[in-house]
């Protein structure tokens, strides 16, 4: 049950994420370079938020193309579970793991506060520990995080049950006021047709951890540690 | 010494005098590099020559000092092993001529002045003030400035956690952009300036060498006028990426043991790092220009020792370590070059293309900067003004929403939602709160920071602005349970050539030396920006003061948020009702005018001490401290950040606005579930506490005032700021 953390050039997130995994899995995952090809045999993959390649020509885009990326797309079609929080979503995307696009924030601004998002899968190996149409309150901190795809991508996004979060009001509803950053049908975090590979622009390991205000990203943690420990 | 005739008709900024100085030091003419160097050297950005003998005065030791001012930043100790390495410095003038990139390269500049000390930056702040809301170019520059700090400081990933923001006509022509960062170190692996030793590599590393900046402190030394837009070119632009990646670098490399010194390219770039490591080391330096990274074609010899490109350092490795080096950096893929060589000659010789460009004797490069002792008259004594001096309101309640929808009292979240304030995991107290409260990594300790100053009573007084600035800093690191440790200072003035400047300056250096020494609270650091002047208009004077303190168990703090319905409020501190400076009478009684509020700087101290205590001791359930706008803000701020109201029923024995809105010092507003407990240990104490009330319901009722709905509170509270901006 080994975790691996992938850091390019630019990630500011992977220090945090280490130590909400380190919480979860009772030890330290591996940090592994972008320049390197081989990735170590590992159960989880996590590319974390950050500003890799500092979001030069698209955010995402380069580390996209790192050899490291190479290897974790492999992996991924091999069913090993794969999550990019933040910058991580926006290279999942860019690599093509995961449809759609994340443009810049309706506000055109930079946006850093605690969100409400409706679980909208509780069946996978990331949310097993939430249950579906709860809410759960996650921190987003973003400039590009509106998500968008094409009309018959977002249908098949809906029908195979491809939405794993939605930004929504206290009470679970999907307001347009809810939504901090534009993104299609409230969409905060999306899985693949496979269900391994989760992207989601909130941050849960940003409230992981009581002093900081919050648990509600701690079951995500939990849940990996659980799934690859089984 | 040369015939007078020879002397160049462009001084560069430099007086007849102080060539005279340069003829006698060089003994011949110097030449176009020598001179810029010698007029950047001695710009009063790099020399502090108005403000040296002032500065001289301030208290900067204590037993938690492990570097003074001095360096690139102060070190204090934290305990443990640890040190806590910060600073403030200010990017006034290049943020007003183009907000983004000013602001984002004094993010940068003040966070490689932190790591160039081998600390981990884990904190950034902010002091900002702007002209008024109805100048024309207000909104623009805010929306730069916001965007610039943001777009730096989250791209490096390190978080935004506090500051202030205050809006004055005085800085119309002259915004106040002043950043302060604080870093995180080991005791043991600090990093230091001197390049002692001789025939050691001297090394360039990070961003390539291009021509903007150039001149950049010069700019920063003389006044603006309508043409200052024609300045823009000497504004550099910043790159968070490269920042990072420098970062990151250093970091790897300061784990080894391969430097001796090292040196953040800051105001006058190469010039100044050179000439400091060499002064510092007592050794001089050689420099091949030739080998400098340039990033473009046919640069000048002077163009690369004044360019202020960014994210760039200079090292003295020990000899046999480049290579070493080089590894580390290529991996970040950074440029290293080895660009000269350590010698005893106490000369910093620049050559290229084979031939010496410049040979200039460091020692009095440095030790014969001008100083001046500038003539100086005091500013007048202004009016103590009584309660009833200052009109009372209409309506209180009415008074109290407008004072809190108010450009200077509304919420700021508008702004700190643009930055990222919780990377790295570590930021228990968030923006909005009296300080910011960091977690030490991997401990239960904390780092409570705040940046303040009230310009309007430093116009009025001087010396009693000078000790609210540090007063108020050391209140609000006090108010979250931690004990201040030391401050930095950022000197925001006018024109020091002018009397009546210069004696604000002087009034408050002295009252914030005063402050200082009685609380225990030694600066280690600073920054002085003088000249902050546009067509003979000079800013309101703002020393910020930015102050930071450690809570030994992060779980023994308090914030200002009402937490439980039955809570008995005090107020700690005297109550006079001193409207004299008051927000209050500035924005709803005709204008600011009298004396501002005294500061008594042992009832500060003591009643600072009894709060800290009352903290550790689990006594206190909230605590925020009392400043602009008085007893009627801070329990609406208490009532907002609590979505719990109160009752107040004290009976005022002055004027009820006058209890309201006045400003006096040293008071805190505090709520207990031990009422009793409570006000005899502050008897015990000797510290003076008021019963005002009890928390609960969802209103807050003030004395004389109709219940006002918390909720309406907080729209108040919150509408100002996005409506002025034009976004939600």
């Amino acid at each position: 049950m080994t975790a691996a953390v992938i850091v390019f050039p630019g990630s500011n997130c992977d220090r945090d994420v280490a130590v909400s995994l380190e919480a979860a899995l009772g030890h330290k995952p591996l940090m592994v370079w972008h320049g390197d090809s081989a990735l170590p045999d590992v159960d989880l993959i996590v590319v974390p938020g950050g500003f890799s390649y500092g979001d030069y020509l698209r955010s995402g885009a380069m580390a996209a193309n790192s050899p490291v990326m190479r290897e974790v797309i492999s992996r991924a079609g091999n069913g090993t579970p794969v999550l990019g929080i933040c910058n991580g979503f926006q290279v999942l995307t860019e690599c093509g793991l995961l449809p759609g696009v994340l443009m810049r924030n309706a506000s055109l601004k930079f946006i850093c506060r605690d969100v409400d998002l409706r679980v909208e899968r509780a069946d996978t190996v990331f949310t097993s520990q939430y249950t579906k149409h709860q809410v759960i309150r996650i921190p987003v901190a973003h400039h590009d995080g509106n998500y968008f795809t094409d009309p018959d991508t977002h249908k098949a996004l809906e029908d195979n049950g491809q939405v794993a979060f939605r930004y929504c009001a206290a009470d679970g509803s999907l307001t347009e006021e809810a939504n901090p950053n534009g993104s299609l049908a409230n969409i905060a975090g999306i899985l693949n047709e496979a269900g391994n590979v989760l992207g989601m622009m909130p941050h849960p390991e940003r409230l992981a951890d009581p002093l900081l205000g919050g648990l509600d990203g701690a079951p995500m943690f939990s849940a990996l540690a659980e799934a690859i420990a089984a | 010494m040369s015939a007078p005739a020879q002397r160049p008709e462009d001084l560069m900024g430099l007086s007849e005098d102080e060539y005279d100085t340069i003829l006698d030091i060089m003994g011949r003419d110097p030449n176009f590099t020598e001179l810029s160097i010698f007029s950047v050297m001695w710009s009063e950005h790099c020399s502090y020559k108005s403000s040296k003998f002032l500065l001289k005065t301030l208290p900067t030791d204590g037993p938690q000092v492990i570097q003074g001012p001095g360096e690139n930043a102060g070190v204090i100790d934290i305990g443990d092993g640890l040190a806590a390495i910060f600073k403030i410095e200010s990017h006034n003038h290049p943020s007003f001529i183009e907000p983004y990139q000013g602001a984002a390269t004094g993010v940068g500049g003040i966070m490689r002045d932190v790591f160039t000390m081998g600390a981990r930056p884990v904190a950034n702040l902010n002091a900002l003030r702007f002209g008024s809301p109805d100048h024309p170019k207000t909104r623009h520059l805010i929306n730069g400035v916001v965007a610039g700090i943001g777009g730096y400081g989250n791209c490096i990933g390190v978080p935004t956690v506090g500051g202030e923001v205050n809006f004055d006509p005085g800085y119309n022509g002259n915004i106040l952009v002043n950043a302060m960062t604080v870093g995180l170190a080991a005791t043991d692996k600090i990093f230091y300036s001197a390049a002692a030793g001789v025939g050691l590599p001297v090394v360039y590393v990070g961003s390539k060498t291009g021509r903007d900046g150039i001149h950049g402190a010069t700019m920063a030394s003389a006044e603006f006028d309508d043409d200052s837009a024609d300045k823009r070119p000497t504004v550099q632009v910043g790159d968070p990426f490269t920042e990072k990646l420098l970062l990151e670098a250093c970091l790897e490399l300061m784990a080894t043991d391969a430097i001796v010194a090292i040196q953040d390219m800051g105001a006058a770039g190469l010039t100044s790092s050179s000439v400091e490591m060499a002064s510092k080391g007592n050794v001089g330096i050689t420099l091949n220009l030739d080998d400098v990274p340039q990033r473009e074609t046919e640069m000048q010899p002077f163009e690369l020792m004044l360019s202020e490109s960014q994210e760039r350092m200079l090292m003295v490795l020990k000899p046999g370590r480049e290579d070493e080096a080089r590894a580390i950096f290529e991996k970040w893929e950074l440029d290293l070059s080895v660009i000269g060589i350590t010698n005893n000659s106490e000369r910093l010789v620049l050559t290229s293309g084979g031939e010496t460009v410049a040979d200039i004797p460091v020692p009095p490069l440095v030790a014969a900067a001008p100083e001046y002792e500038r003539p100086w008259t005091a500013t007048p004594p202004r009016e103590i003004l009584g309660p009833d001096d200052v009109p009372a309101p209409f309506d209180l309640g009415v008074a109290l929403l407008t004072l809190i929808e108010s450009p200077d009292l509304c919420s700021r979240r508008w702004i700190w939602e643009q930055y990222d304030h919780m990377v790295m995991g570590d930021t228990v107290a968030r923006p909005g709160g009296d300080a910011a409260l960091v977690r030490v990594h991997g401990t239960e300790k904390a780092l409570a920071i705040s940046t303040d100053c009230t310009p309007r009573y430093v116009e009025a007084n001087p010396v009693e602005g000078g000790k609210q600035a540090v007063a108020e800093a050391w209140r609000n690191v006090t108010a979250v349970g931690a004990t201040p440790l030391a401050v930095t200072n950022n000197l925001n003035f006018g024109n020091p050539e002018r009397p009546e400047i210069m004696g604000q300056l002087v009034g408050a250096v002295h009252g914030m030396g005063a402050a200082c020494l009685a609380l225990d609270s030694p600066v280690i650091s600073g920054n002085v920006s003088l000249y902050n002047e546009t067509n003979g208009t000079a800013i309101l004077p703002t020393p910020v003061i930015g102050c930071v303190g450690l809570l030994d168990d992060v779980n023994q703090r308090v914030n200002a948020a009402f937490q439980n319905d039955g809570d008995t409020v005090f107020v700690v501190g005297d109550t006079t009702g001193w409207l004299g400076c008051s927000i209050y009478q500035r924005d709803m009684a005709g204008g600011s005018a009298g004396a501002p509020p005294p500061v008594d700087l042992d009832v500060e101290r003591r009643n600072g001490d009894f709060v800290r205590a009352s903290i550790a001791e689990s006594r206190l359930t909230a605590c925020h401290d009392v400043s602009d706008g008085g007893l009627a803000i801070a329990l609406a701020e208490m009532a907002i950040a609590g979505h719990l109201g109160a009752e107040i029923d004290h009976k005022p024995e002055i004027p009820v606005h006058a209890w309201a809105f006045g400003e006096d010092q040293a008071r805190y507003v505090v709520t207990t579930g031990d009422p009793d407990g409570f006000a005899a240990a502050a008897a015990t104490a000797q510290v003076a506490v008021t019963r005002l009330g009890r928390v609960g319901g969802a209103a807050l009722t003030l004395p004389g005032a109709k219940p006002i709905s918390v909720e309406g509170l907080r729209e108040a509270h919150t509408r100002w700021l996005p409506e002025y901006m034009g976004t939600r």
